[in-house]
């Protein structure tokens, strides 16, 4: 596999707990930025950053527009906006209409990623209960990245992950157990 | 679910944005390129183009699909009290503060359909501040403004509206502002009484008057950097001294050198001119 620029984790129903298991077990000295994407209800202060950080000694924030990208960090996306990659590696956000029901949409995430980071971007998908981030996949194959899926035997809400096994082409399908030593091994 | 994959280079979204400001005088060039070529890329797959070539040969010959592309490349989406806990803010610090004065100006950039400027309206008859108050609402889009100044929104929408309405401070009954009609609630025409709506391009016009709050939320995420910096200028020439300027919840003046010369109104993301 080329060398990993970025790694892009999107998921919906169920996939928070998957996050809170393989967070610990994360390199700290990762060489790459992680940027999460999942769905959630828009509120005044979400506290998911916060509880992430809980999880690891990476840094972990909430993104702010026109932030620049750097690797050893983990970015959440924030909720009620579109997270989108500039071509400088720096995020932008969008409040345009919702996709697939969702703002944010992890499509949006994984197409615009896909065309900047190219064969050095990884995309992975967890569960979820709707078919957000498949035409993400898909866009992400076709500009040489690498798909990854959670295997949706071990998905709390098989889904996303087997929508994205039907209409994407996936390189890898992990158990959980097995996600953070893959993404270590990016590195 | 097989979506093709239609690809606009970036060269191409350049040329597009080239033509728009040769041919008609309106600038992109400044506007975030992974968000407008989104949405460019977007009208292309909705309206089936079946070339570049022709897609980019309708936009500068044909005046009403230009239109639409004007229309479709800005995003329009927004809704009455979005974020309540921002208007709760307008409704106990900040339009209680403005009220002191003989007649309120408040300039709402980036107006869209006019979802914000009905529900600031809604605020000041509720503080008995709207026979005294004029809100500008402007934006690029005229065909927005057109649908803003018909006051009426997607009966759909109301539930939600009506939620955050109370959640934003609001007691009355929120559906008595306005009239259900058939799929449509017509909002009343006092409220609209003491709107402007008129196009603005915050882009390439001048600051037309001086106000004692500004409200732009949700627009400059789609500026890069320099042209935000322009933009807040433009703002900041037109705000009285001790106004207010509000942006939307992920938006900031820090990056600005303009921030000296504002405080921040705690928790929300709102600054006061203070010199």
């Amino acid at each position: 596999m080329n060398k990993c620029d970025a790694l892009i984790i999107g998921g919906s129903a169920g996939s928070l707990d998957v996050l809170l298991k393989v967070l610990p077990e994360l390199n700290p000295a990762l060489s790459f930025p992680i940027i999460i994407v999942v769905h959630r209800k828009h509120g005044a202060d979400s506290l998911l950053p916060e509880l992430l950080a809980g999880r690891t000694s990476l840094i972990v924030k909430e993104i702010d527009e026109k932030e620049p990208i750097l690797a050893g960090t983990i970015y959440v996306a924030p909720s009620d906006y579109h997270t989108l990659i500039e071509k400088d590696r720096s995020f932008s956000l969008d409040c345009s209409e919702k996709i697939n029901y969702s703002r944010p949409a992890i499509d949006a995430t994984f197409q615009t990623a896909a065309e900047v980071y190219r064969d050095k971007l990884v995309c992975l998908l967890l569960s979820g209960s709707n078919a957000d981030g498949v035409n993400g996949l898909i866009s992400v194959k076709a500009w040489g990245g690498t798909t990854v899926i959670q295997d949706p035997q071990t998905a709390q809400v098989a889904y996303m992950p087997q929508q994205a096994a039907n209409f994407a082409k996936i390189d890898y399908t992990l158990a959980i157990e097995a996600m953070a030593e893959f993404i270590n091994l990016l590195s | 679910m097989n979506q093709e994959l239609v690809v606009i280079s970036d060269e191409q979204v350049e040329i597009l944005l080239g033509d728009l400001l040769e041919y008609y005088g309106y600038d992109f060039t400044g506007y975030s390129k992974a968000s407008i070529k989104r949405r460019i890329l977007r009208l292309y797959g909705l309206d089936k183009q079946l070339s570049f070539a022709e897609f980019r040969y309708k936009i500068n010959n044909d005046t009403a699909y230009f239109k639409r592309f004007v229309e479709q490349i800005t995003v329009n989406v927004t809704e009455m009290f979005r974020d309540p806990g921002f208007f709760k803010t307008l409704r106990d610090t900040v339009l209680p503060k403005l009220g002191t004065y003989p007649l309120i100006r408040i300039w709402l950039a980036g107006c869209s359909t006019g979802e914000e400027a009905y529900s600031v309206s809604i605020i000041l008859k509720e503080l008995n501040l709207l026979h005294k108050s004029l809100i500008y609402a402007t934006d690029i889009n005229p065909a927005v403004l057109e649908k803003a100044g018909q006051g009426m929104f997607a009966m759909s929408q109301m539930k939600q509206y009506s939620e955050n309405y109370i959640q934003s401070g609001g007691t009355k009954d929120f559906s008595s502002y306005y009239t259900a009609n058939y799929s449509l609630a017509k909002f009343s025409d006092e409220l609209k009484s003491r709107i402007i709506f008129s196009t603005h391009n915050l882009v390439s016009d001048h600051s037309f008057n001086e106000f004692q709050l500004i409200l732009c939320r949700n627009v400059l995420i789609y500026f890069d950097r320099d042209l935000q910096h322009k933009v807040l200028s433009l703002f900041d020439e037109s705000l009285e001294g001790l106004g207010y300027l509000a942006l939307g919840s992920k938006e900031t003046l820090d990056f600005s050198p303009l921030a000296r010369n504002y405080k921040r109104v705690p928790g929300e993301k709102i600054w006061r001119k203070v010199s």
